[in-house]
């Protein structure tokens, strides 16, 4: 991708299409003041979220006095195992349920339906298979009422941000995986959300496209502005992207903790090579695991170790995935 | 798609066709009230075009099957919608839909035109019940088989009712809804022809009466039944074109 659109400006400098522009803030730098001020903006914030559901017969909680707030213009990240109930968190976030009890509030107004401020990506891309690429992103305009004129020009802008300009007239069966879930992206884009909220958007890529699409992510982000909020199983992805990332608990879902991510921004794919990347991760790693001794052994053992390497200068190869004790 | 693999198959067919009624006139030595030879059927086909006969009984024909298959299938669309979303509609309606089906149009056309009489009406009527049944289940299992991941996305972007129908629900069922229109297009003919037996004084069903009972015109009778069959395969061929056009550039292989 080009970063032609890095000021914000769309691509063809026309005034009216400053496309990828969603509030007044631009996106961030990280420098400290600015992480901090950020920070006091929650763009989601969840208060005792809880919610069940009757499978066979039987309520199943599967989220359990979920509270956390995601602040404005970062990337924040959700892992959990399987069942913890990240996939319902995101459609309590979305508007497409509804909590049984607590409260989900968007820049301070509570969500009561299916919100337009928010952009969704499903894991699966769902573009509907009689639509052309551009027809499939400028839908969500078209649902709006916007002229056929206006809403091809931003779908188009959007095409380009995903790179995908030449595929504009393909349908989706003509596009392979990854274009398709760029695609997705555009279309979750098109409406100018303020949140982006993703739903493990790239489980079904190889692990290099993965990368890449983690990259143009930030690419995106970084153009955008947006508040992104992404669900994960991946802890490595989750690193990677975000400045915090929420960690689950096996259904019923609880927060086990956040950790938050001291990488600076832009992040390139070494970043995955430091001890920072590593140490977060095997944070991650142990509240995952759950027990309270791999966590406090976690934290005894790993921060010197890696200090000295990182003041050595030496990129510091973990293995985080090995369990929390293996920095020793 | 290559014109020449299309093509030549369908006319070597259609000759080997012909060849093959002529020997079985030959070899039988069948009279022409049993089985007229191909060239008298085509000179009788043209003459009577010619002389206005066909047309004046085909387009009778052509109307009633147009209109009641515009009828039958416009109601099949909406209630197999219906039969697709409500639980409640399908166990109340589908019985009365199966029991429609299940008896005759033969024994249902006179008691029809007893009711209506012997104009359009009837045959329309006739028309839209036997097109009815195949468009219906196929709207239905359509509308149920949609993906619910796609109706998500539309409740996440808040579409309203209607254009979950016609944005989601009513394209991604149209193959099968097209496939139920493909075997109702040529049930259709038959309801025309069984409508006018019934009681007509056009109509091609009525020509082929006509032929046989009055005026053992016998090449016009085969002349006849060749024009019913081939507006049943023009009217399938119309829906295949229809189909090729709405779902032919989206849909892979």
């Amino acid at each position: 991708m080009s970063s032609q659109a890095a000021d914000g400006h769309s691509p063809d400098g026309r005034r009216e299409a400053r496309p990828f522009q969603t509030d007044s803030v631009r996106a961030p730098d990280c420098s400290r003041e600015d992480e901090l001020t950020v920070q006091a903006t929650a763009a989601i914030s969840l208060e005792h979220v809880s919610r069940r559901f009757v499978i066979d017969g039987r309520p199943v909680t599967v989220l359990d006095d979920v509270s956390f707030a995601v602040p404005a213009h970062g990337v924040t990240a959700v892992v959990g195992p399987n069942g913890s109930g990240k996939s319902t968190l995101l459609r309590l976030i979305s508007g497409l349920l509804l909590p049984d009890s607590g409260t989900i509030a968007i820049h301070g107004a509570q969500v009561a339906q299916a919100d337009a401020r928010v952009g969704l990506v499903f894991q699966e891309p769902r573009l509907l298979p009689w639509r052309t690429a551009i027809d499939n992103v400028a839908f969500p305009l078209e649902l709006a009422g916007v002229g056929r004129e206006q809403r091809h020009e931003k779908a188009r802008a959007l095409l380009e941000l995903v790179g995908l300009t030449t595929f504009a007239r393909a349908y989706p069966h003509q596009l392979s995986g990854g274009m398709r879930q760029r695609a997705a992206i555009a279309r979750a884009l098109v409406r100018d959300p303020q949140i982006l909220l993703l739903d493990e958007p790239f489980s079904a890529l190889d692990a290099l496209m993965r990368e890449r699409f983690n990259e143009e992510l930030l690419e995106v982000w970084q153009r955008t502005g947006t508040t992104i909020l992404i669900v994960t199983h991946s802890i490595a992805e989750a690193v990677f992207l975000a400045d915090d990332v929420v960690v689950l608990t096996a259904r019923p879902g609880q927060v086990a903790a956040r950790v938050h991510v001291p990488l600076g921004r832009p992040r390139l794919p070494d970043a995955l090579d430091s001890a920072t990347f590593s140490r977060a991760a095997a944070s991650i790693r142990a509240h995952l695991s759950g027990s309270p001794a791999d966590i406090a052994a976690h934290e005894a053992a790993a921060a010197p170790v890696s200090d000295v390497l990182e003041r050595a200068g030496a990129a510091a190869f973990f293995d985080p995935f090995s369990g929390g004790g293996a920095n020793r | 798609m290559n014109w020449r693999s299309n093509v030549v198959p369908v006319v070597v067919a259609a000759v080997a066709f012909v060849l093959f009624w002529k020997a079985v006139v030959v070899i039988g030595n069948l009279p022409v009230f049993i089985l007229p030879a191909p060239e008298l059927v085509a000179q009788r086909f043209v003459t009577a075009w010619v002389d206005g006969t066909m047309w004046r009984h085909a387009s009778v024909t052509l109307l009633e099957i147009t209109l009641g298959f515009l009828v039958g299938a416009g109601l099949a669309v909406a209630i197999g919608y219906l039969l697709a979303r409500s639980r409640l509609a399908e166990r109340l309606l589908s019985p009365y839909i199966v029991a429609s089906q299940a008896t005759p149009v033969l024994v249902l056309a006179p008691v029809l035109a007893l009711w209506l009489g012997t104009g359009l009406l009837p045959k329309i009527v006739i028309c839209a019940l036997i097109v009815f049944f195949p468009i219906v289940i196929a709207t239905m299992v359509g509308i149920r088989s949609v993906d619910v991941r796609l109706l998500e996305l539309g409740r996440s972007l808040r579409a309203t009712p209607r254009q979950m129908f016609t944005q989601l629900e009513l394209p991604a069922a149209l193959p099968q809804i097209l496939g139920g229109m493909r075997v109702g297009a040529t049930l259709a003919v038959i309801g025309a022809i069984v409508g006018e037996w019934a009681g007509a004084d056009r109509g091609l069903g009525v020509l082929i009466n006509l032929a046989r009972g009055s005026l053992f015109d016998f090449p016009l009778m085969f002349a006849t039944l060749a024009m019913i069959a081939l507006i049943g395969v023009v009217l399938y061929l119309l829906v295949t074109i229809v189909e090729r056009i709405l779902v032919g550039s989206w849909r892979s292989s």
